[in-house]
């Protein structure tokens, strides 16, 4: 834990930091509109009530830490689950697209990287692809997926899903790709003196070997579905999501709103990452391994 | 059975292509003027169709014979390009006719084309020049044929424009519409993504030697920055257009976030990597800090911090594209994408697209370019 310690006090010192910061541009960024307002109202102000009103703006240009902090502690935990401009209901419609398409990335990740490391020909002719998929801004065609799904009939979770589902395959992909061919000469040959046959080999060293490789990349898979998800939902116009939320507030320039919606975001993207570390953490020691 | 060297692709096309033969008519017209011999329809593949469908055993029939593997490849080769051609240029005017048959034979001029594929990809040549050239040829036929069988398929099966425009399509599409194209991606690429770009690697470069000289901030902003890394950064964009407004600008700072925590973390990683019997080494020559950090710990950072340029280039172009979506003025590719989508134009839809890929992909390889040029001395460079 000495490590933890370690961090504890430059981490915590930085993030103070940036809240100080943070306050001081709220004033700095509201303070012309506050003005015109004064003006408009001929009222003058000492310069700390000047800054207060700053900071309480219903909707000021960057809101203030502590405003966004109530705005999302009273749509997370005030509010019933159930009512629309809850947080929680929001996330849950985002994370329910996120699992089904890291789901599905995950199993197609799996899948191509097991036939790339078994079939020759796709290794020299997909494996390239796969990596130009990635340089093509994918998020850009979300729209038109969704679109277009809906166009014949599909529509709710599965366009979203997709989109999440393109985005994490591919690191699956290339970390399973690298993680079954991870285990040395040395020990396929001596799976060979054991007279093992393709699929021993396969399920008794080559899966095993690929298991860490395959959660470092699920933890990369799992962020980049969450940010599929969060897009699929801003060209639809979607009624609910963290990316609905995002884009109401920016219709209404409801800022508050928008900054808690991104908190919410985080809040589940770091959940997620932890799950997924966790989980990995957890099957490395039902294997066996030993902490290095 | 010595001159005989039979391959489950080849077999496999030669039945499709005769149970194509036994089905008969290849589209609905042909069914009707078979049904009907006295009255004369007008139908597609009137003439070729025997030749076409024997071109194809003729070609999976030669490539098993105990030929050399390259005058195999090049049979195979010739033999499913020239069977795809047939049938695409034949389906023509009789958009969404295609019975069975037409689809089978598709299947085994797909086959014999994987069973090229395959052969070429068993060649071990000796020549160097010629190694390159299969590393770009094997994907090329891949690519090639998701091309052939998208457009085979939509226009054989009459799939509705507004589902899937066929490539031909989208390629007259891109050709008719330049200067709009031309105008989306000055706006889009040359003015948010570059600036953003070069500003966003630049600034997470100085933040990086900035930590790397204070330990403090090292052990501080590494976390972070390890977290923001998981975190949707491109929900700032609706806040980036409130407060830049609509034009590039607010595109650009969106990028600018977005790369600054892939270089920065990369950055640092970078330089860590020397070692730290070279380090030893610069300390015996009295070389100061800025010296070692020039001459030794930058070259041995290069390939992390080219990797984070990688990263960020396709990072750069989906930040902006997608800011686009919360405001622009009117020019911009997402400012196409998502207005288009909405006239149900896909064709221009999938014509952006195209061009994204194609400015991701160039954006791309100009970076691994100059990696390759200026980290030549690195094992992964060197062996290729």
């Amino acid at each position: 834990m000495d490590t933890f310690r370690d961090k504890l006090v430059p981490v915590t010192s930085i993030l103070l930091g940036v809240v100080v910061l943070w306050y001081i541009f709220a004033v700095i960024l509201n303070a012309p509109f506050q003005r015109d307002l004064d003006r408009r109202a001929n009222e003058t102000h000492g310069t700390v009530e000047f800054i207060g009103k700053t900071l309480s703006q219903p909707k000021p240009t960057l809101p203030a830490p502590h405003q966004v902090a109530v705005n999302f502690f009273e749509n997370t935990f005030l509010r019933p689950i159930t009512s629309n401009r809850s947080l929680v209901y929001n996330a849950w419609v985002t994370l329910s697209s996120t699992l089904l398409g890291f789901a599905f990335g995950t199993a197609l990740g799996i899948i191509i990287a097991v036939g790339i490391v078994h079939v020759a020909t796709l290794d020299r002719s997909l494996m390239p692809w796969i990596i130009a998929s990635q340089t093509i801004p994918i998020l850009a065609v979300a729209p038109m997926i969704i679109v277009v799904l809906a166009a014949i009939g599909v529509t709710g979770l599965i366009p979203k899903a997709m989109i999440s589902t393109y985005l994490s395959f591919f690191p699956v992909t290339v970390g399973m790709v690298k993680g079954l061919r991870s285990p040395e000469i040395m020990h396929l040959d001596l799976m060979h003196t054991y007279n093992a046959s393709a699929s021993q080999t396969f399920w008794k060293l080559r899966v095993p070997a690929s298991v860490p490789f395959l959660f470092t990349s699920m933890k990369v898979a799992v962020a980049a579905s969450l940010v599929g998800a969060i897009v699929g939902e801003l060209p639809t116009g979607a009624v609910a999501g963290i990316g609905a939320k995002l884009l109401a507030g920016a219709y209404y320039s409801q800022s508050i709103d928008i900054w808690s919606a991104l908190v919410a975001g985080s809040v589940v993207a770091a959940l997620l990452v932890m799950v997924v570390g966790i989980a990995g953490r957890l099957v490395d020691r039902a294997m066996g391994g030993r902490p290095a | 059975m010595n001159w005989l060297k039979p391959s489950w692709q080849a077999v496999l096309a030669i039945l499709l292509c005769l149970v194509a033969l036994a089905l008969g008519a290849m589209s609905k017209p042909e069914a009707a003027a078979l049904a009907d011999p006295a009255a004369s329809f007008d139908y597609p593949y009137f003439g070729i169709k025997t030749p076409m469908i024997g071109l194809a055993v003729l070609a999976g029939l030669i490539s098993m014979l105990r030929i050399s593997s390259l005058a195999e490849a090049v049979v195979l080769f010739v033999g499913a390009h020239l069977v795809a051609w047939m049938l695409i240029s034949g389906i023509a005017g009789f958009e969404g006719t295609a019975l069975a048959p037409y689809f089978l034979l598709l299947a085994a001029a797909w086959l014999l084309a994987w069973r090229c594929v395959a052969v070429l990809s068993g060649l071990r040549p000796m020549a160097k020049g010629v190694r390159m050239a299969l590393r770009l040829i094997i994907p090329a036929i891949f690519g090639a044929w998701i091309l052939i069988i998208w457009e085979a398929v939509t226009r054989g099966a009459g799939i509705p424009f507004i589902l899937l425009p066929p490539p031909s399509a989208i390629g007259a599409r891109i050709a008719s519409s330049l200067p709009v194209l031309g105008a989306d991606v000055r706006q889009t690429i040359f003015k948010a993504v570059i600036f953003g770009y070069v500003v966003g690697s630049g600034a997470g470069f100085l933040v990086a030697i900035a930590a790397d000289r204070v330990p403090f901030l090292r052990r501080g902003l590494l976390p972070i920055g390890n977290m923001v890394s998981a975190l949707p950064i491109i929900g700032v964009a609706p806040i980036m257009v409130m407060w830049f407004g609509f034009d590039w600008p607010s595109k650009a700072a969106v990028v600018i976030i977005m790369t600054f925590f892939p270089m920065l973390v990369n950055t640092v990683a970078g330089l860590a990597a020397s070692g730290h019997m070279e380090r030893d080494l610069m300390r015996t020559y009295a070389s100061g800090y800025w010296p070692t950090l020039l001459k030794l710990r930058l070259p041995a950072a290069a390939p992390f911090i080219f990797n984070a340029l990688k990263i960020n280039s396709t990072l750069a172009l989906i930040g902006a594209i997608v800011a686009e979506f919360f405001g622009t003025p009117v020019v911009g590719m997402g400012f196409r994408i998502s207005t288009e989508v909405g006239r149900m134009n896909i064709d221009m839809v999938w014509a952006e697209i195209a061009v994204a890929a194609l400015a991701g992909s160039v954006f791309y390889g100009v970076v691994a370019l100059i990696e390759r040029a200026v980290t030549f001395w690195h094992p992964s460079v060197r062996g290729g």
